[in-house]
Formats: C-alpha cells, structure tokens, sequence
C-alpha cells in the first residue's frame, strides 16, 4: 500500500515531465493503431471470407471470362450445394474519385450463398423481379444519400455506354467485417447488353463462379476437382478458398503492407525511447534517495517495484490517452480516405484486437524502459548513491 | 544519455519522414516517367486504362493515317496497335500469386520507347513464341528469369532477353510479339495504339478531330499524362498515408525534444544563475538553450537523412489500383528530399526546445543561485 503510495508521488513529482512523456506514448499509440487499422482495411475481404465457399476463375487472371457452360458442369460436383457467378462491372459514378465495386450478379443464387448480405423480405423480391433493378450497400447509400426507388446513372468502362439502375433494395451486413459499399445488379441485363453490343458470340461469359460446399474440408479435394474438369480448354480454371482468393488481393499490395508493418514496429520504438529517457532520467536524479531508501531497509525487490511501477502508470496513462485519440483520429482519416479515393477500403474500422495489443504493447514498453534505471539503483552501493551530489 | 536517446528519437522520425518523401518520389519515376511527351496514346473512349480497352483494326488504319503522326522517309507511320493483357503468376520469393501485364507490341513500339533498352538476352524472334521481361519483374517472379520459360495462353514462352527502363513502369512488363500474344489470348482486338507526333504542340488540334470523329470512338492523351493519371490513386493513398504519419510522428519527437530541454534546464539552474550573475542577458540564455536544441536537432536529421539514403537499396511492390497490375520502384533520394528532412528536424527542435529555453530565460537569478 505504502510502496503504490511513494510510486504515486513518484510519477507526478515531475508533473509536467510525466504528462509530456504519457503524451508522448499517446501520440506514438495513435499512430500504432492508425496503421495497424490501415493493415486490417487490406485484409477486410479476407477476415470476410466465408470457410464454405470457394472461388472459381479463370487460370491466366481475373480479367478473362469463364463460359457460363460451366455453372451445369460444377454444379453435379458432389458436395457442391449451391453455385452463383458474377463479373466485374468497374463503372463510374459521375466522377472517378467516386469508386466503389459494382458486380453483376445472377441474384437469388448470389444472395442465397451470401447470406450476410441482409435486407428486407419487400425489398429482396423488388430487386429480384426488376431486371433495371440494383442493391447497395448501407454505407455506400449513406454517402451518396440514395434512398429505394433513386435512378442511378452509371458510366461503363469495360462494358461502354451510360447504364441507369434503380435502387431496388439497401443492404446491411451481417458483421461488422462485411462490406457494405457493393453494388450488386442483374448479370442477365449485362448479358444481353454485350450480346447485342458485340455479338451473340461475346456473350454468356462469367468472370467467376462461387460454389457452396458442405463441409470446409473438402476444400482442397474439390477444387482439384473442378480445375481437372476443364483441364486443356481453353478456359481453365483455378479454384481455391474464398479466403485463398481474396488472399490474393492482400499479396498484391505487396511490399507496401510489408512497409507499413515495419513502420509499425518503429512506433514501438520510439515509445521505448520516450519512456526509457524519462526513465533514465528520473533514476539519475533520484540515485541519492534509493540510497537512503536502501539504507532504511527497503529490499531490492521494493526499489524494482517503485522504478517499474512508475514506468508502467506513465505507460498506462499514455495508452489510455493514445486509445482515445485514436477512436476520433480512425474515423477522420477514414472519411479523408473514402473523399479522396472512394471505396477503395470498403471496411475500415478499429478491431478490439488492435485496441489491446496497443495497450499490451505499451505496458510491455513499460517494463523494458525500467529495466536500465532498475539495474542501476539496485547494484549502486549505498555509500556511493549517498555520496554522489548533482 | 538522455541527448542520445532524444538524438535517437528525432533521428527515426526524420528517418519515416524521408522514407515517405523518399517512396513517392520513386512511384513518380516508375509512372510519371513511363510516357514521353513525343506519343500520344489511344484507348476506347471512356475506358480509362488500357486493360479494359478494345480498338479493332479499322480504327487503327484512321489512326495511323492522321497528318500530325510523324512517319519514316518511305512514308509508313510511327505507330502501333499493342495488346495489354493481365496475368496472374506466382511470386519467387513466398509463392503468392500476383497481377502483372503483358504488353504485345511491334518493332516500331521500341523504336516509340528509346528508354527501353536490352541489358541481358536479345529480342523476341518474330513469329516464335519468345518474350523478353522487365528488369524489375525478372528477379521476383517465378519463370520471369533469363532462359526460363512461363506459361500462359495455353502455351510455354521462354524468357530470351531482359529489358530495363530507365526504373519506369514498363520494367515490371513482359513484352512479347503482338502477333503471337493476340491469338494467344484469343483477342481479336488491339488494346491502345501508340503514335508518335511530328511535333508534340500539335498534339491538341489532333485530339480534338479524333475524338470528334465518328470512326474512331477512343480517347486520346498524352502518353505521359496517360501514365501520370494511372498512378493518382496510389500516389494519393502515399501521401494521405505518409502526412498522417509524419504529422502524428513529428508531434511525438517534438514532446521528446521537449523532456529532454526541460530536464537540462532544471539540471542546470545553478548554472544558469551564474551565468546571470556575471552578466549574461535572458536573451543569451534562450538563444543558448534554442542553439543547444537546434544541434541535438540536427545530429538527428542527419543521422535520419544518412539511415534514409540506405533505402535506396530497398525496392518496393504493389498492385496500381488503377490497372491491377504489379508496379516496382525503389525508395529515391534527392537533395531536395535530404535537405527537407534536415530542415524538418530543425523545426522540431526549435519547436520542442523554445517553451524550455524561455523558462531557462526567466528564471529568477537569486532563487538559481540558491538552487545550488
């Protein structure tokens, strides 16, 4: 009681040195969190992936089609209990800044395998029956303030010509990880309009195929499967995880997350430098009291106690304060993000885990910063720390 | 102690803040230098990149034809009708697959790009199944290497030669002959077509009666502009992400400064009583304490710049969200960028040391001297 008592008096005895130092780790924790957020964002799709749905696409990339011939064959595949396909639409709304995913979907096949994607009985069946009809995401209606029943004009890119979709149905997702800024609409509509633009020949093309299956350990077995089916056509396919697939997105960032990792880990470091100097500090200046201290009879176990438990309430005041200013600080550089590049991160959030390892970490720090001034005040020889003035 | 860790501090800082100037800096490069300003390039209208255009031969033929393209003595035009195609292939280094282009182009695409240049190898024979890869692409993905062959299009194509760029884009290309390439990947149609101009100022009356012109529905840029668009997102992401870092960074070492003054201010009040007591002003005391800051500042900046400089040897990958394709670069450092991160480090200095050197400044002389 004694011992938190003097760590107490201890830590605001310099009171403007500690609160620049807590400061100083809140601020090193603000910016750990923010790119650790910025790391999650990346691995949105893959944290939700779903263990029983696998991904068929064409072998050479994403960018050549599959016939839609496919769907029967796949379909048979036993342990295969439900296939839908889609393709990339890549249009632009009024402005490219504007991003957001736009996939054309055969919808109740599509809706029935994602089941996260939630909306209302009502609004389901209008978009199911209306052939210019589209879904959105909440997130992606919030920002552009579209409500049920608004036409939305589209510019093709892939697919040329300006595309007019009503909004039939808005979405909400079943987990925080879910995007909702996807627009999803009738691939038939998309069908048709390539068949007319390019010829009957152009047509019946899917950029991929999801298949359901029973049980996630069949993965590998049947996607061997499938990919043996087509083998020598000229349309080969690879399929894989849902997880494996939208893993694919994350290793083509590439080396930049490997960048924004490292910096990371600098963060840490210079927490450890802020705290270890505050640290060294304050044990050079006191080095006379441990002394006394020593000579009163506290053991070197209670000068540990009182050093380290220091550190760790200017660690735990620093977290705290970096936890709260990165709440405010991930919301703001979210909505800079979704100005300046549209949807590109559809889920960018805060994770709890985020939250913890900060405060771990910091405590951790903590610790380590003691270690030096610990060592010197319990070695020191009691005649030496007494002797010493400064 | 105490100086070496904040010099340590300022110098990491410093460090992250360079690194980030240092890696846009090299995505300038490897997209904004990619075009030259001589070409202008063609893609449907309205497509926005070259992966997801089509421009069939009758267009070609109108473009190549336009008065303003510059064309040999023998009268055949400087352009070509090249094919972009995207491959997924896998990484050397873990295994995981990435994006990367394939670009078919004829003998007058190399003769539009004098910045591609063979280091290693020869060029394709024409009408063989033979590619040469960029430099950048070369070392990290698996069957890029000289002599190895990679398979795509339903067919093996060895790797003869290896091409670098001068570091822009196109090195993290495999190039390959648009004649061969077309029918492998079962495409009827060209991609964009490159010209070049007579003279680069007639470059807008041209796009103007292109674009107008019912024969040939495409957009024309600028070759160089083209390039510098397709790396808007990316580079803005960088900045955005870089700013964030460096503001929330330099608030962090700005505070370590900080300790660090007020505690050699409080180290040495005795002193600076004497100091006061033989007659020095408050002026030459904050000014003593601002330069004592400004150097730990900059033993800081530099020891930042000279970790920085050591990037350079670091090359960094990435998908272009613009293209979905693997782009390389590499961390570059300019003088400007050098002398930015040292003036950076200096203003973190005066920043963190002025609040302790003003209180250096007043303290009252008899109560120092007593702190003795």
């Amino acid at each position: 009681m004694h011992l938190l008592k003097l760590i107490l008096r201890n830590t605001f005895r310099h009171r403007l040195r500690s609160l620049l130092t807590a400061l100083g780790i809140g601020v090193a924790v603000l910016a750990f969190g923010l790119l650790r957020t910025v790391v999650d964002a990346w691995y949105a799709g893959v944290a939700a992936s779903a263990q029983n749905r696998l991904v068929a696409r064409n072998a050479v990339s994403l960018v050549f089609p599959l016939p839609l011939a496919y769907r029967n064959q796949i379909a048979v595949i036993r342990g295969v209990t439900g296939i839908s396909y889609g393709n990339w639409f890549g249009g632009v709304y009024i402005d490219e800044k504007n991003f957001f995913a736009q996939f054309a979907v055969d919808p109740p096949t599509y809706m029935d395998l994602y089941p996260e994607f939630r909306m209302s009985d009502a609004e389901r069946e209008a978009f199911y029956r209306d052939r210019k009809g589209c879904a959105v995401g909440r997130k992606l209606a919030a920002k552009y303030g579209w409500k049920v029943g608004d036409t939305i004009q589209i510019q093709g890119t892939i697919y040329p010509g300006d595309w007019d979709f009503v909004i039939r149905a808005i979405y909400r997702g079943a987990e925080p990880s879910t995007d909702e800024t996807v627009m999803f609409f009738h691939w038939d509509r998309l069908n048709e309009a390539i068949k007319r633009a390019w010829g009957v020949q152009a047509g019946n093309q899917v950029g991929w195929y999801v298949l359901r299956i029973t049980r996630p350990d069949d993965a590998g077995p049947i996607s061997d499967q499938v990919d043996a089916m087509f083998k020598n056509t000229l349309a080969e396919t690879r399929t894989e995880t849902e997880r494996a697939f939208q893993m694919g997105f994350v290793s083509m960032a590439g080396t930049i997350i490997v960048a924004l990792r490292v910096i990371s880990g600098v963060v840490l470091a210079i927490i450890l430098l802020v705290l270890a100097n505050t640290m060294a500090m304050a044990a050079r200046e006191r080095l006379s009291e441990y002394g006394v201290l020593k000579t009163l009879g506290f053991r070197p176990g209670h000068l540990i106690g009182i050093i380290a438990g220091e550190s760790l309430a200017i660690a735990g005041l620093g977290a705290a304060l970096g936890v709260a200013l990165t709440i405010p600080v991930c919301n703001g550089f979210a909505k800079f993000v979704t100005e300046n590049l549209g949807s590109f991160f559809p889920v960018f959030r805060l994770s709890p885990e985020t939250v913890y390892l900060s405060v771990g970490a910091s405590f951790a720090v903590g610790l380590l910063a003691a270690l030096f001034p610990c060592a010197r005040a319990v070695h020191i020889r009691i005649v030496d720390a007494i002797r010493r003035v400064d | 102690m105490t100086s070496t860790l904040t010099v340590l501090g300022l110098a990491l800082v410093v460090f992250v803040f360079v690194a980030v100037l240092m890696l846009a800096r090299g995505l300038e490069i490897a997209l904004v230098s990619t075009g030259s300003d001589d070409n202008a390039i063609a893609i449907r209208k309205g497509s926005g990149v070259e992966v997801s255009s089509a421009i069939d031969r009758n267009t070609v033929s109108v473009l190549k034809v336009q008065p303003e393209v510059l064309t040999d003595p023998d009268g055949s035009p400087f352009a070509a009708g090249e094919v972009v195609v995207l491959i997924t292939l896998p990484k050397r280094s873990d295994g995981l697959t990435s994006n990367l282009t394939v670009r078919g182009v004829s003998e007058r695409s190399l003769l539009m790009r004098p910045q591609v240049k063979l280091i290693r190898g020869r060029l394709w024979r024409p009408g063989t199944s033979e590619v040469i890869a960029g430099e950048a692409l070369a070392g990290r993905f698996k069957g890029c290497g000289l002599g190895e062959t990679v398979r795509f299009g339903m067919r093996d194509w060895t790797v003869v030669g290896v091409f670098d760029a001068e570091g822009n884009g196109f090195e993290s290309e495999i190039w390959g002959d648009v004649d061969q390439l077309m029918p492998a990947f079962r495409r009827p149609v060209f991609s964009s077509v490159t010209l070049r101009l007579r003279d680069p100022s007639a470059f807008e009356a041209m796009k103007a009666r292109v674009e107008s012109d019912p024969r040939t529905i495409v957009n024309l840029f600028r070759e160089k502009q083209y390039y510098a668009d397709q790396s808007k997102y990316l580079a803005t992401f960088i900045r955005i992400m870089g700013l964030a870092i460096t503001i929330i960074f330099s608030f962090g070492a700005m505070i370590g400064a900080m300790i660090t003054m007020y505690a050699a201010v409080s180290n040495r009040t005795a002193e600076i009583g004497t100091l006061r007591a033989l007659g020095f002003s408050r002026r030459s005391i904050l000014i003593c304490f601002l330069i004592e800051s400004l150097m730990l500042a900059a033993a800081g900046g530099v020891l930042g710049v000279a970790a920085g400089s050591l990037m350079q040897y670091v090359s960094i990958s990435t998908t272009n969200w613009s293209t979905w394709s693997e782009i390389a670069f590499s961390f570059t450092l300019t003088p400007e960028i050098a002398a930015k991160g040292v003036v950076f480090a200096l203003t973190m200095g005066l920043a963190g040391g002025f609040l302790p050197a003003v209180r250096a400044s007043r303290l009252d002389l008899l109560q120092s001297l007593r702190a003795a």
